[in-house]
């Protein structure tokens, strides 16, 4: 196998005097001399843009995804130390500088999302670790005058025959001289030591004691923090502003308008902070200022009362749907919600004549640097981006604009000065960008002996990819609706002979993006609350008669069976609780799950959430099991209490005392069970969040015989 | 000038005495370890110790530590020795890491005042605690691990 980076053939060679004195030779790809970050005096071999070994043993791995609690600082750096057959404990990483050599290979740009860094990242780490193996072991065979293939390598040393033995660091030096390989072969999977066992996280010790680094923590020389006074409604324009206060207000530097609002510079923070309070602005209002989520979801209900663009069509839903005995109609809907980050945006910039150094964790630092250069008025190739620890990501630090990164550009000018601009919880949550509300009216139908024979879903909601440069990349003109809006509902595995999908766009000036599993976020919750309720109709056991339906898909079923099992469906269980299930395919991996939960006085409490995973080839299970889990929760916390709703335009919710967060106490005893195979890696940052509310409300259908088709989930709503 | 101890240093500072002890710690004193999440005392990233007890620094005056002891994540322990720490380590607790100096903060005073602490003093000690990522059931079993080596190495 060769890998995609060696065919370049574009490695240069330089030297480097080292702070030692000592003249190092290495080889370093093109635009990965930023990765050689640290000037010291150990001497280093970088066989290719992904990996680094110093003299002193150290391996250090550069990542090329954005490390924003999906493990990636660890899950990449594993298969590129297998194959390089490292030892572990020399193993660290670092965050690659923007390149379009740390394009994401499918993808075709510097970015991190999609559950893909994994699955997209595996082969080309495996040959980054071969390669750098090679050429060390290369340098071993000319040292000893020795034929390399009979020398082998084990954790971090090249040995021959007779237990000889030179360390990476040893051979560092010399392997820099070597020829990277033509082509390398990989290991046999059955010889693997890392993959697909669990290792600790490597970013675990920083992250217990207050070391690091999040975008919010970035100090440089002079460097000012800066907050923003934005509009309160969507496409309000500034009229006019008073400063005459917050102006005179101790450390404030500068008060000026800039694109997104008004800006307080400050030496600190509070300082900023305080200042802008005091500012008073004048805001045209606007087209916005009469919007409110209440109407809008009245007229969604009204569109889907008639058909919408058609998706998919198999046989005749509606002629079946006119026809049957026994039918269904159920609308589901589901609101605005915030990614809620714990760590607010915030974006540090030092922009001068010719150049711009930026500071931020970012999902998207190719298309960052694209708009953050514009706005500088410098090519791409002068805007620097260092990607910092990412306090939560979820989507929202892949902003198809920027929106967070330009605005601190400006700012930075605005500024005349290095500059921090931090977005307050209240700026973050009402700054837009939301996972768009949607409304699914499905109708479907069972023929006498129980059998799904017919099923019609009309989707309802604002397109994410609309108005962005991902449109013409998914086909939507051609199409006529966005692929993100009915992913998970046009894919829908089950065997109904008769099947529609439609869609409305909905046309609605809030800024809307990418959720944690974006459209399998709403999809998940219709279809999978539908398919249940479609088995009451029915009347049949939901697991078997999913089951029934699920024959030619073995890895929805394989899922299905193993969450069924662990949970103990069918079970007796205490009297009040009610067990839910859950299948739903999303990112090329396949989820089931059951959630237990009992109502009490209208509160439903959630006791047990098991997880079925299958996300074929695996990496590191360890982190497997914390993504499912923490996807699980995330959803769980949106099912139970989330929701962003409008009136007079203005957001309602602006903290997390209105936009609950589930906390410790509320949190369910939750298991993992992955389901082991051969197949194609599939993701694993998203797909643990569709299954959660559907299973909960289903669960909560078999605790009360009340249906939830509303979220957040609210008894009082309930039918 | 007010003057108080943070993790056993003397720290003067020079501000309006009405800013939150948060941003005195994070833009004077430079100890970004402990975080902002919502300036209203509803996350717990803020989360250090006045006099040993958990604090909200975000929404308490810096006024309010004047003459006092105040101890960060940074002054945990100097070399991640803290059972908590290793505890944190041992089971993989953190994934973007942004709460977890709030998390183990709490955590560390429910330790000192329950050593075998039961799940339910958990929840009543980290609920104000809130993480995005959904590490509560590892925070669990960490603080139960931590709990059982201070048992068995003795409390530190």
């Amino acid at each position: 196998m060769s890998a995609p980076f060696l065919e370049r053939r574009e490695f240069l060679k330089f030297s480097l005097a080292a702070s030692g004195g000592l003249l190092v030779g290495l080889y370093v790809p093109g635009g990965a001399k930023d990765a050689l970050a640290q000037e010291s005096s150990v001497a280093s071999f970088m066989p290719n843009a992904f990996v680094r070994i110093g003299s002193d043993e150290r391996i250090t791995v550069i990542v090329n995804h954005s490390e924003m609690g999906q493990g990636v600082y660890t899950s990449l750096p594993m298969p590129l130390a297998e194959e390089l057959d490292a030892d572990w404990k020399n193993v660290g990483f670092e965050p690659a500088p923007v390149d379009p050599k740390y394009n994401h290979p499918v993808f075709g740009m510097q970015m991190t999302g999609g559950s893909s860094s994994v699955w997209s990242g595996l082969e080309q780490f495996r040959n980054a670790g071969a390669a750098a193996r090679a050429m060390l072991i290369a340098a071993a065979a000319q040292k000893w005058n020795a034929d390399p293939t009979s020398l082998r390598t084990d954790s971090g040393a090249v040995l021959d025959g007779a237990n000889r033995k030179l360390t990476y660091g040893q051979l560092a030096e010399a392997a820099a001289k070597m020829k990277p390989p033509e082509k390398v072969t990989l290991k046999d999977p059955k010889n693997f030591k890392l993959i697909g066992k669990t290792k600790n996280r490597l970013d675990t010790p920083e992250k217990v004691n207050g070391k690091a680094v999040f975008g919010l923590d970035v100090k440089q020389q002079g460097m000012l923090t800066a907050v923003i006074a934005r509009p309160p409604i969507f496409g309000a324009k500034l009229r006019s502003f008073d400063d005459s206060r917050a102006g005179s207000m101790p450390g404030v530097r500068k008060i000026a308008a800039v694109p997104s609002g008004v800006v307080v510079v400050a030496d600190t923070f509070w300082q900023a902070k305080v200042a802008r309070d005091a500012l008073r602005v004048d805001w045209d209002e606007g087209a916005m200022a009469s919007f409110n989520t209440a109407q809008m979801m009245q007229q969604f209900r009204q569109r889907a009362q008639s058909p919408g663009k058609q998706v998919r069509r198999d046989g005749d839903p509606d002629g079946t749907l006119a026809s049957a005995a026994k039918k269904i109609e159920a609308v589901y809907e589901v609101p605005y919600l915030s990614h809620a980050m714990m760590e607010p945006l915030n974006c540090a910039v030092d922009v001068r004549a010719d150049s711009c150094e930026i500071w931020t964790g970012t999902q998207f630092q190719t298309v960052d640097r694209a708009a953050a250069a514009k706005v500088a008025g410098l090519p791409d190739e002068k805007v620097k981006i260092n990607t910092t620890f990412l306090g939560g990501g979820f989507g929202r630090r892949a902003n198809p604009q920027s929106d967070f990164v330009v605005e601190a550009v400006h700012v930075a000018k605005a500024a005349g000065a290095p500059v921090k601009v931090i977005w307050t919880r209240e700026d973050d949550m009402q700054g837009g960008w939301y996972r768009p509300a949607f409304l699914h009216a499905i109708a479907g139908a069972v023929d006498a002996n129980g059998k799904a024979i017919s099923w019609r879903s009309r989707l309802v909601g604002q397109s994410i990819m609309a108005k962005t440069m991902f449109a013409a990349a998914m086909g939507m003109d051609k199409k006529g609706y966005d692929p993100a809006s009915v992913e998970g509902a046009d894919d829908l595995p089950y065997e109904i002979p008769n099947l529609g999908v439609e869609s409305h766009q909905a046309e609605v000036d809030v800024p809307v993006q990418w959720w944690r599993s974006v459209g399998h976020s709403h999809t998940g919750f219709a279809t999978e609350c539908f398919i249940d309720e479609l088995a009451a109709l029915a009347g049949k056991d939901p697991y078997q008669f999913r089951r029934d339906l699920l024959q030619k898909h073995p890895r929805h079923l394989a899922a299905l069976n193993l969450v069924a099992q662990k949970a103990g469906w069918g079970q007796p269980l205490p009297k009040g609780r009610g067990r839910g299930i859950a299948v739903h395919a999303s990112f090329e991996s396949y989820s089931a799950q059951v959630a237990e939960v009992s109502v009490t006085d209208g509160n439903v409490r959630v006791h047990r959430l098991v997880c079925a995973i299958d996300c074929g080839r695996y990496v590191n299970p360890g982190i497997i099991a914390a993504q499912t889990e923490g996807g699980a929760i995330f959803a769980a916390s949106a099912a139970l209490f989330q929701e962003l709703t409008f009136e007079g335009g203005r957001l309602q919710q602006t903290n997390f005392h209105t936009f609950p967060v589930m906390r410790m106490n509320e949190c369910p005893e939750i298991e993992t069970h992955i389901v082991e195979n051969n197949e194609k890696s599939g993701g694993i940052g998203e797909p643990g969040v569709p299954c959660t509310a559907p299973a909960i409300a289903n669960a909560v259908f078999a605790a009360t015989g009340k249906r939830i088709r509303k979220l957040p989930i609210r008894m009082t709503e309930a039918v | 000038m007010i003057s108080f101890t943070v993790n056993g240093r003397r720290a003067d500072v020079n501000v309006d005495p009405s800013t939150p002890l948060l941003w005195v710690l994070r833009d004077n004193l430079g100890l970004t370890g402990t975080k902002y999440g919502c300036g209203m005392a509803q996350c717990g990233a803020c989360t250090v110790h006045l006099d040993g007890e958990a604090l909200r620094s975000c929404v308490a005056p810096v006024l309010r530590a004047a003459g006092r002891n105040v101890t960060t994540i940074e002054g945990l322990s100097p070399d991640l020795s803290h059972p908590l720490q290793r505890a944190w380590i041992a089971e993989d607790v953190p994934q973007c890491g942004y709460c977890q100096s709030g998390q183990l903060m709490s955590a560390a005073v429910l330790l000192r005042e329950k050593p075998q602490p039961t799940d339910q003093d958990i929840d009543e000690a980290m609920t104000g605690n809130i993480c995005r990522c959904g590490t509560y059931p590892r925070i669990r079993k960490a603080i139960h691990r931590a709990a059982s080596m201070m048992v068995k190495g003795g409390a530190r």
